[in-house]
């Protein structure tokens, strides 16, 4: 392999990282922070992606479309927090299972209602939709280096929030004795609603996102949901920065392991997961008691 | 886990409409002589889940041609029982084993998705059920699974592929790289599609895989560009297909590095792909724009029918009823005379949509394979890449 080919590769690579960290951003903070396993996140980011094709093609706008797109998923994470979510927390991981299951069945049922189950595309906005000459014969879609500097960008904006903000510093409390913090008088419960809500938010965010350069089908939020959960779980449940970590080790991993070992390429990221394991049983960056 | 409730979920349903069929059904099924109650035809199709299309348009195809012939096969009534597969291997078995004990179906159709027909295949074998495949391509199926009373109105994974071994050869292409799903059906596909190309003198530079049903692919097209072969032959379907012809176009290969595939590579996926998959050749049996009396009436009559643009899944669903009727017209509609009828329907010369159609001792259909580009966001007829292709049935011990 040539140094540009490497060179390539390795774009691809993080490119695909980057992609995982913005869906698993928002895992991680729900599943950390409040201590919710939510398996329809990645029926979120489908739904993220349907309501991109949606709004795209009735607005023409994808700009429209991703505003809009956040926005729903937003209140209606507002909204099942506050009927469904609350009631989970510190209950049985069990229970918070067959809620999300649950979720799923009736997310999946609610797109074939209102979008059927054709796959559909989404078209980038024109000025990002041209490509860069790599080599003699390859180029590369403006589009996806645009992901990177975006995914860059929610990426600060998390950390920002998380680590310099007030409300990162409740977030964080709470996420690290929230008895304490609700008999500090805390609003700690308003402040899980929304957390709750960003997660959900960024999920749909990563399906609007990666809607453009993916294809918008029915399934396509079953392998997301895997991948985000390994990388969650390489990099330390409830870290922003595990997570980002997690996401380029396994962009790496999957990128490099279909070039020199493809016929097992399939389980090289959960061989991975299973060193790091052994290694840092509670993932990369994660802390020790959890 | 999560399948497994799924199953029971959607099993519920079924089995709560199939009572509700049992509650209407009396009335049909009370008189005494057998062989004048209607033939019971079981749809064993997926009518939730991803191809729930593909089974609709087959229930389509097949019910139409019933509707035309009267509601008569070989003047008996037909009558119909519904199962849904949802194409999930695990359920297959016990769903097709309600079709034939408890609802004693004498004729079972089904399915698209090859794990689930080859467990149906299975239960056909032991239980001697009369079984048509209308979509199903596993070679195995017409090959060493093969019985006397299974049969296939559909295709198998070889014969789709096998002819653009030698299409390519002739258009002066030397090295070719493959790339498809790492699964049974993306292997028979390229496997035949390579057998044929080198036995022309072609060479395959690369096989590249993909996990099923992964939709990643960055990595093998910069492989591509490094490996700079003549042209690259794929097999994908569905969203994975959509998504590898956009990604090819996105990576400028296409401009310098022709793209050939299997037929489903296209087919009912271009309203998606939209630009991205102008010119790619593929190779099938069918196009959407065959121009012969047999097709042309088929549309209008699907359309009529059901206001779709009717497409090679109606054609095979409808060709399953074709089948069934030349085996039920050489016995009067007496399905009993079952060797008489298993012979009719081997038989059988159909002039199908697709062409003309017969069937060879595997009972696996022998129809040319047609080279299609496409063009104006349709998969447009550019040759008979094969006339009358058979498949070798290897595995098969019928004579």
């Amino acid at each position: 392999m040539d140094l540009v080919t490497f060179g390539v590769q390795l774009l691809n690579a993080i490119q695909y990282g980057m992609v995982l960290f913005l869906v698993a951003s928002g895992l991680t903070l729900v599943f950390g922070i409040l201590g919710v396993i939510n398996l329809a996140h990645g029926a979120f980011y489908m739904f993220g992606a349907y309501l991109a094709y949606w709004i795209a093609a009735y607005t023409g706008s994808f700009w429209i479309a991703m505003v809009a797109g956040v926005a729903i998923a937003f209140v209606v994470g507002l909204v099942l927090e506050n009927v469904f979510i609350r009631r989970l927390y510190g209950r049985d991981h069990l229970v918070q299972v067959l809620l999300s299951f649950g979720l799923i069945l009736v997310i999946d049922e609610a797109r074939e209602i209102l979008f059927g189950k054709d796959v559909h595309s989404v078209a980038p906005p024109a000025w990002l939709s041209g490509s860069i000459q790599l080599t003699d014969n390859l180029s590369y879609p403006v589009y996806r280096l645009a992901i990177c500097g975006f995914c860059l960008i929610v990426a600060a904006l998390i950390f920002f929030v998380i680590t310099r903000t007030k409300i990162g510093m409740i977030v964080r409390a709470g996420a690290e004795n929230r008895e304490m913090t609700r008999v500090l008088g805390i609003k700690f419960d308003v402040v899980n609603r929304y957390v709750f809500a960003v997660g959900i938010a960024l999920a749909a965010l990563g399906g609007i996102v990666i809607a453009p350069i993916s294809t918008v089908f029915p399934g396509m939020g079953d392998g997301m949901l895997i991948l985000s959960f390994v990388v969650v779980v390489l990099g330390g449940i409830g870290s922003v920065a595990g997570a980002a970590v997690g996401a380029l080790l396994i962009g790496l991993t999957d990128t490099f392991g279909k070039v020199f070992f493809p016929s097992v390429s399939s389980i090289l990221i959960y061989v991975l997961m299973a060193a790091v394991l052994l290694w840092r049983p509670n993932g990369i960056l994660g802390r020790r008691e959890v | 886990m999560s399948s497994r409730l799924i199953v029971s979920r959607r099993t519920l349903l079924t089995g709560a409409a199939g009572a509700a069929t049992l509650a209407v059904a009396p009335a049909l099924r009370s008189p005494a002589i057998a062989q004048n109650a209607p033939l019971k035809v079981g749809l064993m199709l997926p009518y939730t889940g991803t191809y729930a299309k593909l089974g609709k348009f087959i229930d389509d195809g097949f019910r139409l041609y019933v509707e035309q012939k009267g509601g008569k096969l070989g003047g008996r009534e037909i009558a119909f029982v519904q199962v849904d597969d949802e194409s999930k291997p695990e359920a297959a078995t016990d769903n097709m084993n309600r079709l034939v004990g408890r609802e004693k179906a004498d004729v079972v159709i089904g399915t698209v998705h090859s794990g689930v027909a080859m467990a149906m295949v299975k239960v056909a074998r032991d239980t001697k059920t009369l079984m048509i495949i209308p979509n199903a391509g596993a070679n195995d199926a017409t090959g060493p699974a093969c019985a006397p009373n299974i049969f296939r109105s559909s295709f198998s994974n070889w014969q789709t592929t096998f002819p653009m071994g030698k299409v390519l050869a002739d258009a002066g292409i030397k090295n070719v790289a493959t790339i498809t799903w790492r699964y049974t059906a993306g292997a028979e596909m390229i496997d035949a599609f390579a057998e044929n190309f080198t036995k022309h003198g072609g060479n395959i530079v690369e096989k590249m895989t993909v996990p099923f049903p992964e939709v990643e692919f960055q990595a093998l097209l910069t492989r591509v560009a490094t490996l700079k072969p003549d042209a690259v032959f794929s097999f994908f379907a569905g969203g994975g297909a959509v998504k590898f012809v956009k990604d090819y176009a996105a990576a400028g290969l296409g401009k310098t590095i022709p793209l050939y595939g299997a037929g489903f590579l296209t087919d009912g996926t271009l309203p998606a792909q939209g630009d991205a998959a102008n010119g790619i050749r593929t190779t099938l049996h069918y196009a959407d724009d065959l121009d012969i009396p047999a097709n042309v009436a088929f549309l209008k009559a699907f359309k009529d029918k059901t206001s779709n643009v009717g497409d090679i899944y109606a054609v095979q669903g409808y060709d399953a009823a074709a089948l069934l009727d030349a085996g039920m017209t050489a016995v009067g509609g007496d399905d009993k005379q079952r060797d008489k009828m298993i012979a009719a329907m081997g038989a059988a010369k159909i002039d199908s949509p697709r062409g003309p159609l017969s069937f060879n001792k595997a009972h696996n259909p022998i129809q040319n394979i047609y080279l299609r580009e496409v063009r104006n966001g349709r998969n447009e007829l550019i040759s008979i890449a094969q006339k009358d292709v058979d498949d070798p049935a290897r595995g098969c011990k019928l004579a």
